[in-house]
């Protein structure tokens, strides 16, 4: 079954790299998977999305269509995408100001504070978002979302990663839906 | 490292890793969003097989150092996008005229001129074909997937030294960026053409073939072989001339060397073809979309059908004739405003209605808008 992500922020929050990671656990799982990309011209500080497609079939139409799950770590970014989802889940940072009209199942999870209060590096917030996503949806298993998060993190940073994914798979477990 | 086992690999990386397969040997380039990472993985990988990196001061000087490269015998690419691809087209047509393989990847993003660098363009169909002043042979392929950036960029090499023809690889921002799973073949299953040269050096004739589209062998500059390259028209010799006849003669065979081997150059990806009511025809990053919407439709019982064509110059009039034949309407969805449609229609001509359907927005096509139009007057 076809299942879509959409990771949603700022640039320089790491988004891409968590959706590269995502993508490379899947395939560990001889899963296909697609990524693709969108932000804007600046480095830093512009919107940046990600997209990660995980399927058993053959994959065609590399984008999110309708996301099963979109993670939106700044109010802007819920903002332009949580209008859109009409079947998926949406999983905010608690610091994002929900919309009340919005009625989509909504999970808010301090990923960034997590980050920052349990692993100890803001940096990481991206890989604490990987480890909720991967928990919440359970479409790999723990142990190949950590084999992909080793082989894509700058060498050097892999235990500080490790213990943000293990943060964000731990945020996950306790996470209840807002309906 | 193992290139048979499933990796995770994005477009750009897909096709630098087809250039060195091809023996890559030489890269001039200067960095442009969003093929610069093409640049990257060349800076790091070629130094470690004895290879050139080089950035230049702009693109007119990237190509320029390819075709320098390739004279002197070595294979060269250069990538690039837009904006880069207008100031190199002076040098394809050099390239062209002077009979020197190079290889351009021009990564599309969203044009005319600065465009918007991060967004998703096709606009340069036509100029990969048209770009260069003069009539010209040249050659361009345009992969689908990651596994084709690969593939077609291997084969660009290869094509480039067979015709002794610029070759281009037109790629695009969704392609070029995109990760998917991939198995690579085995180095060891790749087998490179590699340029032979002439056998004497006395009385070498760089020039010299069959007016009828043949191509004559290439010596490498600096191993004692006497010629002469120019920009203007040539003798066998390669010294300039205003003979009209000879120009005649020459431009003929430059032209005939593509044409007469537009067969064998074509190449298309075609799905639930045969018996379609609805053939769609597109290319690059639009064909996803548009495969999707194929599925769908024939899923609910639509006799629709995909053609995707991975040789866009010279374009496969054969393979389009054969559908145009047979089906009761054709759709070319393309990001651009009706560039690959102008072809198609040409060789679709009164047989059958073409429904354009051209985005300049930046952003691929949703497959529900190739999905209704293949369910209008389905």
């Amino acid at each position: 079954m076809r299942v879509e992500f959409r990771l949603s922020g700022s640039g320089g929050q790491g988004l891409l790299l968590a959706g590269i990671v995502l993508a490379e656990a899947a395939i560990l799982e001889d899963k296909n998977a697609v990524q693709t990309q969108s932000y804007g011209p600046e480095a830093r500080g512009g919107s940046s999305k990600a997209e990660v497609v995980i399927c058993d079939c053959d994959i065609d139409y590399p984008k999110a269509t309708d996301p099963d799950f979109l993670l939106a770590l700044t109010t802007e970014a819920y903002r332009s995408y949580a209008k859109g989802m009409k079947k998926g889940l949406i999983i905010v940072d608690s610091s994002v100001v929900l919309d009340p009209e919005n009625k989509t199942r909504t999970i808010a999870l301090p990923i960034l504070q997590t980050a920052t209060d349990v692993v100890g590096k803001k940096v990481v917030a991206n890989i604490v978002a990987l480890g909720v996503l991967g928990g919440i949806s359970g479409i790999v298993a723990p142990a190949n979302l950590e084999a992909a998060v080793k082989n894509r993190v700058p060498k050097g940073t892999e235990d500080l990663n490790l213990k943000a994914l293990r943060a964000g798979l731990e945020l996950a477990s306790h996470a209840k839906v807002q309906e | 490292m193992s290139k048979t086992t499933a990796k995770l690999m994005q477009g750009n990386e897909a096709c630098t890793i087809g250039a060195l397969a091809a023996g890559l040997e030489f890269y001039g380039g200067y960095p442009i969003t969003p093929s610069t990472e093409i640049a990257e993985i060349c800076a790091e990988e070629l130094p470690k097989v004895g290879g050139k990196f080089i950035q230049m001061e702009d693109e007119i000087g990237s190509i320029a150092a390819c075709i320098g490269a390739s004279l002197a015998g070595k294979k060269a690419m250069t990538a690039t996008s837009g904006p880069g691809f207008s100031l190199m087209q002076e040098c394809i047509g050099y390239a062209a005229l002077t009979e020197v393989p190079i290889v351009i990847i021009n990564v599309q993003r969203m044009g005319p001129s600065t465009g918007m660098p991060t967004s998703l363009g096709q606009g340069d169909l036509m100029q990969a074909r048209w770009g260069t002043h003069g009539d010209h042979p040249v050659i361009a392929l345009a992969p689908g997937n990651v596994k084709e950036c690969f593939e077609l960029t291997l084969r660009a090499f290869d094509l480039a030294e067979t015709y002794r023809v610029p070759v281009i690889v037109l790629s695009d921002e969704v392609i070029g960026h995109m990760r998917e799973k991939v198995v690579l073949p085995d180095p060891s299953e790749i087998h490179p053409l590699r340029r032979a040269a002439p056998a004497t050096r006395a009385g070498y004739k760089p020039y010299a073939a069959d007016p009828d589209g043949g191509v004559p062998l290439m010596a490498p500059f600096g191993e004692g072989y006497r010629w002469h390259v120019t920009g203007l028209f040539h003798d066998e010799s390669g010294k300039p001339t205003n003979k009209g006849e000879i120009a005649d003669t020459l431009l003929r065979r430059l032209a005939r060397k593509v044409d007469k081997n537009a067969d064998i150059l074509a190449d298309c990806f075609s799905e639930s073809l045969d018996d379609c009511d609805v053939a769609v025809i597109s290319f690059g990053s639009s064909a996803m979309s548009a495969l999707s919407a194929v599925r769908r439709a024939r899923a609910e019982g639509v006799k629709a059908g995909m053609l995707r064509l991975r040789t866009v110059w010279p374009f496969p009039e054969a393979i389009v004739d054969k559908v145009a034949s047979r089906v009761k309407r054709v759709i070319v969805p393309e990001m651009n405003l009706g560039q690959l449609a102008l072809e198609v229609e040409r060789v679709v001509g009164c047989r059958a209605p073409v429904t354009r359907i051209g985005k300049v927005n930046g952003e691929l096509f949703h497959p529900d808008e190739i999905y209704a139009s293949i369910m209008e007057n389905k």
